[in-house]
């Protein structure tokens, strides 16, 4: 008898051990965010060859992280390809997605998915290359196109190619590397994917200059962070750290000035670095949260150039990713 | 006295003839020629040998010429018009002709600077760098391990192909991961727990210490006992910290990871193959079926599905919040799918067991457990040796099928430097792929040479 | 104390170490394990959709599809089109897909393999070593690397897609975007062609069996194959001109002038094999006639010498040692390996995954299952179509294998 309740309660530790508390209680638990990526797209999610995360979305990961522990570096990543993403988030495999992952409202409302906000306005551009001679998508019928099976790429190019009744052949891969090597062989006339894949993807060519990305831009893909539903506390701190970057920027603080910025009087200066109001504790953070992130990671800004802006590889320009005031759609709610 | 006489003879030889060479046209080149190549065609004594002759001719030599130009194209390639040698640093310029941007003057064939710069991730993926000798390690202690059971002669084979089988797998687990695994203290002592006292309990119950149903059953609940130890011991060596800094899975990759897999899949499929053998040929009929239907389900469908199946649908059949390494799946996958092949090796080694040996260990008096563990098993298995070496060597070709869900084994991580920009030039991929199916190539074609001289070795019958 | 423990528990102690009720406790136990084992997943499977709200159930099968699938023979046979054709055609497109490369790539495995495995035992040392060369080196190289390479050199070293390599003259080409042929039209008539064709068949095997019969009581065979090819060739001719030849061809058009891209092989003319479709069969094939090749050296080797040379003592040609000897033995140790090559080969033609090759598993458990996202109905699927082919492939070579054990006494 004895015996046995001992076997039972040591496996009661064992199990109450595994059930799932709080996201927020569990990630400061095993003190690290996990964090799914993709498996390699330039200037978004993509390891060096020491194995280094770096990208945008990347970054916003570190930025979590940067406000849960005061520590950027607090954060572990998993590469996922586009089938797995959802089931490893909604099987709590990993804490947050951000792979550039479209929000749309499919995976809004049936997938028990939530969309913590835009990090990138992204549409799904074509990229030809030059000595077709071809300057507009409407010029492309009876192309061979080359795409990665995700989930919105093909449907969108169908639909595309229907509605301007042009004729197109779609050769679909399963994985990117392979859609880049038959594009630059020769197999496909045009190569499809998210714009800034396609700036991306680009830079993997023999001869980038050899090619162009065509001016069209046949769909909207706002890119956004993921969370489960159903945890409206992980929710919120997912949301208020992307606005606090997008704040950030528009406020004019970055991780060069931030410590100066502290000892500001302006009051919503004051509210955002956290020296005045509680905005932190009540998301159950720490009152400085955006200024570790600003601190740390950076403003949207800064993220932004130092993976996609002109001065990378990946050469793209601000355009509807610039601030609500610089003529963009950027616009993050105030914190007050 | 006939003697006498038929040595005065005249027409008698009094020496041997003078030992002649053999025709000029029967040795040597010439000799080997006519045997081995000339004498299908040659005949032309009817019209349907001449016209076989001259198909035999037309086959040869045209085979002959395919054969010959394919590996001159493949010397030309690899050697001939090969770039060697990158002196400054141009990367994927050296290996490209001017007008594609680069210094060659013709087109090359393979780019070997860009192998050269890429080799540290071909055999140990992303692992940190300073890290290496963990893995060199590892390695080492596989290729000594494998060449002392492999020497005939070498001493403590027994306690070696033990070691190999069971603290190898651990040590190189620590080595490669660096230990420091998080589990839950209360689990890990659950299962050390209730293995000690389940193997007491097997223990005294054999010695009839704790009542009749623990006297009959005694054997089955020491092994379970055993098991749970084990799992108990192996996490709670893997949990201490050696001081080494942890390496997650995700940064394995290369060489390093298509063995971890195989090696993985072998040794995990070794045992539950064994167990599903027996089921298959049990006398107990919920056994046979199951056992059959495990078999039949695996082998009915493609690795890639399995491989899907584990990487997409494992995380909804278990409990939320349930944390799994993805590379983990991947080898539960693998485990799984080469358990049920594994099985039909060692049934085919079962089979082969005569059925004097059943009744001979019947009449000595033992029971059906002890007559596998003693007498079937130890033969059965000596002879699927070699069987076992094949599943190896297709479960070894198999694990470039991970790379479809996104882990980078030898093939991944060769297809993904071909995305570098810094040496794409027209020949990259081709370069890439030799190196694969060289590596690939030489590790199966050694290891079925061992196989087939196993199966010479245990073959006793006719030869011709 | 044997004799107490003995009078204990004298019933329990029986059934204890009664080997039947021994048996019936452990299939007990183990069989309930297995339901635990199955509930427990079941019913984590379900926690976790109504926690995730998942749709489930089948109703996906009905939706429209909206996006193109690559030109295949099941693309063809189905006349799938994007925004028409339901979830349910795409699943018939990739399982028709699946099976047409499968079923080609047995048939050309075979052949090459039997030659291969023939030749690796032919006396003359070059056709030989060849042979082991092929095998040795395609056997030990992973498929999907030969699947990569043979799509590789196809994709970089054909011609571009306004230019092409000509196969057959004018009447079609090779470019990297495929293998362009003359597409056949069977006009009315030609279903009577066929039927002929059938006749002669059946005719054949009337005849053959006559001429055993003949042979059996007379010592003399007939007139042999001029009567097959009669039978074969010339009544199917005859009915096929007597209907003023009821098939025409559809010759593929080669187009140099106007828009770029209208330039190369216009679509919709010919019938074309695509460029993944090619690369995926040719390494299918090569892979498993490598194991083929050795099943059937096995095979002959197997056939005990002396049956060649007893052939030898009845003065048969070397010809005939071979037709009526050596083969149909060796075809019995043959024949069972080959069935898990041509089990083996169908599964394999699941990596079509890697070079976008539109098989089940790509189109259906990869394209349609990241847009719908169901992965517990989709996989279910794909697997099941695999189980049953495999089935019925291991049943239908069973049955050959009953056929060719029964000359056997």
């Amino acid at each position: 008898m004895k015996l046995k309740q001992t076997i039972l309660a040591i496996a009661g530790v064992a199990l109450a051990g595994s059930l799932q508390a709080a996201t927020l209680d569990d990630v400061k638990a095993k003190g690290h965010v996990q964090c799914g990526v993709s498996q390699g797209l330039p200037g978004f999610s993509n390891t060096d060859d020491a194995g280094n995360w770096t990208g945008i979305d990347v970054d916003y990961c570190r930025a979590m992280a940067a406000a849960i522990f005061g520590d950027a570096s607090k954060v572990k990543f998993t590469p996922l390809s586009a089938k797995e993403r959802f089931t490893a988030l909604s099987s709590g495999e990993i804490d947050v997605l951000s792979r550039n992952t479209t929000w749309t409202m499919t995976r809004d409302t049936q997938l028990g998915l939530n969309f913590a906000g835009v990090l990138y306005y992204d549409g799904q551009g074509m990229m030809v290359p030059r000595e077709l001679g071809v300057t507009s998508a409407k010029e492309l019928d009876g192309a061979a196109i080359c795409v990665n099976t995700g989930t919105t790429t093909e449907l969108n190019i169908t639909d595309y190619f229907k509605s301007n009744g042009m004729s197109f052949e779609l050769v679909a891969f399963e994985k990117s590397d392979e859609v880049v090597k038959a594009y630059d062989s020769g197999r496909c006339n045009v190569f499809t994917t998210d714009r800034s894949g396609v700036a991306a993807e680009r830079l993997k060519l023999t001869n980038p200059n050899d090619h162009m990305v065509l001016p069209e831009i046949i769909s909207k893909e706002p890119l956004g962070p993921v969370v489960r539903q159903g945890d409206d506390q992980w929710f919120n701190i997912a949301k208020w750290t992307l606005n606090a970057m997008i704040n950030a920027e528009e406020m004019g603080v970055d991780s060069g000035n931030v410590a100066d910025m502290m000892k500001s009087e302006d009051p919503s200066m004051q509210r955002l670095l956290g020296t005045s109001g509680d905005f932190g504790k009540e998301i159950g953070l720490e009152n400085n949260w955006a200024a570790n992130i600003i601190g740390m990671v950076g403003n949207y800004k800064e993220i932004y150039e130092k993976n996609v802006g002109p001065d990378t590889p990946l050469k793209l320009q601000r355009g509807v990713n610039a601030l609500w005031k610089s003529g963009g759609i950027l616009y993050a709610p105030p914190i007050r | 006295m006939t003697n006498q006489t038929s040595r005065d003879i005249a027409y008698l030889r009094t020496e041997d003839a003078p030992v002649l060479p053999p025709p000029v046209d029967s040795i040597g080149l010439i000799g080997w020629f006519k045997k081995n190549i000339l004498s299908s065609m040659n005949d032309f004594s009817s019209f349907g040998a001449a016209v076989s002759s001259v198909f035999y001719a037309v086959l040869t030599f045209g085979l002959l010429y395919i054969g010959l130009s394919l590996l001159w194209g493949l010397f030309d390639f690899t050697v001939l018009s090969a770039v060697f040698n990158d002196p400054e640093g141009l990367k994927r310029g050296v290996c490209t002709t001017v007008a594609q941007g680069g210094v060659a003057e013709n087109a090359v064939g393979a780019c070997w600077p860009y192998v050269k710069a890429k080799w540290q991730l071909f055999v140990y993926g992303r692992y940190p760098a300073e890290e290496l000798w963990r893995v060199d390690l590892v390695f080492i202690m596989l290729a000594v391990g494998i060449l002392w059971l492999i020497w005939e002669k070498a001493p403590f084979r027994k306690w070696v192909g033990l070691f190999m089988l069971t603290a190898y797998p651990v040590i190189a687990l620590i080595l490669l991961g660096g230990g420091k695994a998080d589990y839950e203290q209360s689990t890990v002592g659950f299962f050390l727990i209730a293995g000690a006292l389940f193997y007491l309990a097997g223990v005294l119950g054999l010695r009839d210490k704790l009542g009749e149903v623990l006297l009959a059953f005694g054997g089955g609940v020491k092994v379970f006992g055993i098991a749970l130890l084990v799992i108990g011991l192996v996490m709670l060596f893997l949990s201490f910290d050696y001081g080494l800094e942890k390496v997650a899975t995700d940064r394995w990759g290369g060489l390093m990871l298509t063995l971890v897999v195989a090696l993985t899949g072998i040794v995990a499929s070794l045992p539950i193959g064994i167990v599903l053998a027996l089921g298959r040929r049990s006398k107990l009929p919920l056994f046979r079926v199951l056992s059959v239907a495990y078999i039949e389900f695996w082998r009915g469908v493609p690795l890639i599905s399995v491989l899907f199946m584990s990487s997409v649908m494992l995380p909804l059949f278990l409990p939320e919040g349930t944390d799994f390494d993805k590379l983990l799946r991947a080898l539960i996958g693998v485990a799984l799918f080469s358990s049920a092949y594994m099985a039909e090796v060692v049934r085919g080694g079962l089979q082969a067991i005569s059925k004097g040996q059943y009744e001979g260990a019947q009449a000595l008096g033992l029971n059906a457990n002890q007559t596998n563990k003693m007498i079937i098993l130890p033969q059965a298995l000596k002879i699927v040796i070699p069987g076992i070496v094949n599943t190896f060597i297709g479960l070894f070709k198999d694990t470039t099928l991970v790379l479809i869900i996104g882990l980078f084994d030898l093939l991944g991580i060769i297809q993904n430097t071909f995305a570098d920009a810094n040496w794409a030039t027209p020949t990259t991929s081709m370069t890439g792929y030799l190196v694969a199916g060289f590596i690939f190539w030489l590790f199966c074609f050694g290891m079925s040479r061992y196989s087939i001289f196993l199966e010479d070795k245990l073959h006793t019958g006719h030869k011709r | 104390m044997q004799d107490a423990s003995s009078k204990g528990s004298s019933v329990l102690t029986k059934l204890l170490y009664n080997s039947t009720w021994r048996g019936w406790l452990f299939q007990a136990l183990v069989l309930l394990a297995v339901i635990a084992f199955f509930v427990w997943i079941i019913g984590n499977t379900v926690d976790n959709l109504q926690r995730l709200d998942k749709k489930t159930g089948f109703g996906f099968l009905d939706q429209i599809a909206g996006f193109q699938i690559l030109t295949s023979p099941g693309v063809s046979f189905m006349g799938y089109e994007a925004g028409v054709s339901t979830y349910l055609d795409v699943f018939w497109v990739g399982v028709i897909n699946t099976i047409m490369v499968a079923f080609i790539g047995i048939i050309a495995a075979t052949i090459l393999g039997f030659m291969m495995g023939i030749m690796r035992l032919s006396k003359n040392s070059i056709i030989s070593a060849i042979a082991t060369v092929y095998v040795e080196i395609f056997r030990n190289v992973p498929l999907l690397l030969q699947i990569l390479f043979w799509y590789s050199v196809m994709i970089t070293t054909l011609p571009a897609k306004r230019d092409q390599l000509s196969v057959f003259g004018d009447l079609g080409g090779l470019n990297k975007t495929g293998l362009y042929m003359p597409q056949p039209i069977f006009a009315d008539g030609f279903g009577y062609v066929a039927l002929a064709f059938l006749v002669g068949l059946v005719g054949c095997w009337l005849y053959s069996k006559m001429a055993t019969g003949i042979q059996h009581r007379t010592g003399k065979r007939p007139m042999g194959w001029p009567v097959y090819l009669l039978l074969l060739i010339g009544v199917p001719l005859a009915v096929f001109f007597l209907l003023d030849r009821p098939l025409s061809w559809d010759i593929p058009v080669f187009n140099n002038e106007g828009p770029i891209l209208k330039r190369g092989f216009e679509r919709e003319t010919g019938m074309v094999l695509k460029p993944e479709f090619l690369a995926l069969w040719i390494a299918l094939s090569v892979y498993t006639a490598s194991f083929i090749a050795e099943n059937v050296r096995s095979g002959i080797l197997a056939v005990a010498h002396g049956q060649t040379e007893a052939s030898q003592a009845l003065g048969l040609r070397a010809g005939l040692i071979q037709r009526l000897v050596v083969i149909p033995q060796a075809m019995r140790v043959i024949v069972p390996p080959l069935t898990s090559q041509y089990l083996n080969l169908t599964k394999n033609s699941s990596l079509a995954v890697a070079i976008a090759y539109p098989d089940i598993v790509s189109v259906f458990a990869g394209t349609a299952l990241n847009v719908l996202g169901q992965e517990i109905e989709m996989i279910f699927m794909m697997m099941m179509v695999y189980l049953i082919l495999s089935l019925s492939t291991s049943l239908f070579m069973n049955w050959f294998n009953g056929k060719i054990k029964l000359v056997e006494r």
